[in-house]
């Protein structure tokens, strides 16, 4: 259960870039995580009303965006399907690989309102 | 990490950034701005501070994770003995609450720091900081961090070690990496422990156990061992020599090294192959 301590590490960010923005609120923040980043959505989602409340996130919607786990054979270079138990090639069957996509744990992007300004 | 210099831009994230993405409207007329950063970049970033503080000092960090219970202390206990002439070693305890880990470690005469987390079920980077105010680098060789017993959480916190040593105890089970192969991946040696209980164990099989491992693309060492007996030590001991002499080498041409698992090495080269 470290998920309320990456929401908070999160709502951090969040402030940080609200700040830069000039932003008056932040209305939605998306994130991409794959499954290698250990780190259960859900979980997230469940933390965020409570890591964002009373601040310039509150209300915000957060969208988790969950990225494909695929790796690359150093053997065959060939790019397959991977699970997180089960990274071999999918095309030779060699353990010499690389997760090219799967072990995202992105802020991707916010969607804000600006200090008096029509956004 | 950082927004400023670019190192976060990959084949698949691009187009975020360039004309008409990082700014783009959305259909409710708000905005919406790209950011694409690591969420945990402010532990990543403390994490490279301590490995600065570890490197300069001379010291090779080593982070024990296991599950509780696994012997990650009578570990340190049986190295401490053995190599405590030959290195100079300190220790930095992570439990949920008490100090009875580094009163262990403090026994036989090296200096140990307890964190006690309290409810968090993992030790990050900023908690080591702290520790290591408390501890005289100048004084040490290698420094052990033993993270709180727990496979899932300390797999995804940099501490700014130089190397993960995972313990997977013979009464556990040989296929917990397929279980939990998040922290399993993040080894750099897997330590198969509590080996003298295996005469009477008929479903543990340390092959098998290494087996899960490979799955898991891991090139990683496994060396099954007892710290109560004494069987097979010397090549954990020989494990140890080997990455402190790597330090030093590193040391002397003044590059540093991250474990096995890099999220931000990852990052660089996220959906490339998308």
């Amino acid at each position: 259960m470290h998920e309320l301590a990456v929401c908070q590490a999160l709502m951090d960010q969040v402030v940080l870039v609200a700040q830069r923005e000039q932003a008056r609120r932040v209305t939605g923040v998306t994130l991409q995580i794959g499954p290698l980043a250990g780190v259960e959505p859900q979980l997230l989602l469940d933390a965020w009303p409570i890591a964002s409340a009373g601040g310039v996130a509150q209300g915000a919607e957060l969208l988790i965006e969950s990225m494909p786990l695929r790796v690359r054979c150093l053997e065959c270079g060939c790019d397959t399907d991977a699970a997180p138990n089960r990274l071999l090639c999918g095309e030779c069957g060699s353990f010499r690989t690389r997760p090219i996509s799967g072990e995202e744990l992105l802020l991707k992007s916010l969607e804000l309102e600006r200090d008096g300004k029509v956004a | 990490m950082c927004d400023t210099c670019g190192c976060n831009v990959t084949e698949g994230n691009r187009h975020l950034i360039e004309p008409g993405g990082r700014h783009a409207r959305t259909e409710s007329g708000r905005e919406a701005v790209s950011v694409l950063q690591d969420l945990l970049s402010a532990n990543d970033h403390e994490a490279a501070h301590n490995r600065e503080h570890f490197d300069r000092h001379g010291v090779l960090a080593i982070n024990l994770m296991s599950s509780p219970g696994s012997g990650k202390t009578a570990l340190l206990e049986a190295t401490i003995e053995r190599l405590g002439k030959e290195f100079r070693i300190g220790v930095v305890e992570g439990d949920l609450e008490t100090e009875n880990d580094a009163a262990r470690v403090r026994k036989k005469g090296v200096p140990a720091v307890q964190i006690t987390t309290g409810t968090a079920c993992h030790l990050d980077a900023h908690m080591v900081h702290k520790a290591l105010h408390e501890l005289d680098l100048g004084e040490l060789d290698i420094l052990f961090i033993e993270n709180v017993g727990n496979l899932v959480c300390p797999a995804s916190f940099d501490l700014g070690q130089h190397r993960n040593v995972t313990l997977l105890s013979v009464t556990e089970g040989d296929d917990k990496p397929a279980k939990y192969p998040v922290m399993f991946r993040a080894s750099d040696l897997m330590l198969v422990t509590k080996s003298d209980l295996l005469a009477v164990l008929d479903d543990f099989v340390p092959a098998q156990a290494e087996h899960h491992l490979r799955h898991l693309a891991s090139e990683a060492p496994v060396v099954t061992l007892s710290a109560k007996t004494g069987d097979n030590l010397e090549s954990w001991f020989d494990w140890l020599r080997d990455e402190a002499i790597a330090q030093e080498e590193r040391i002397a041409q003044g590059r540093t090294v991250r474990p096995r698992v890099q999220p931000e090495g990852a990052l660089l080269h996220a959906h490339s192959g998308a």
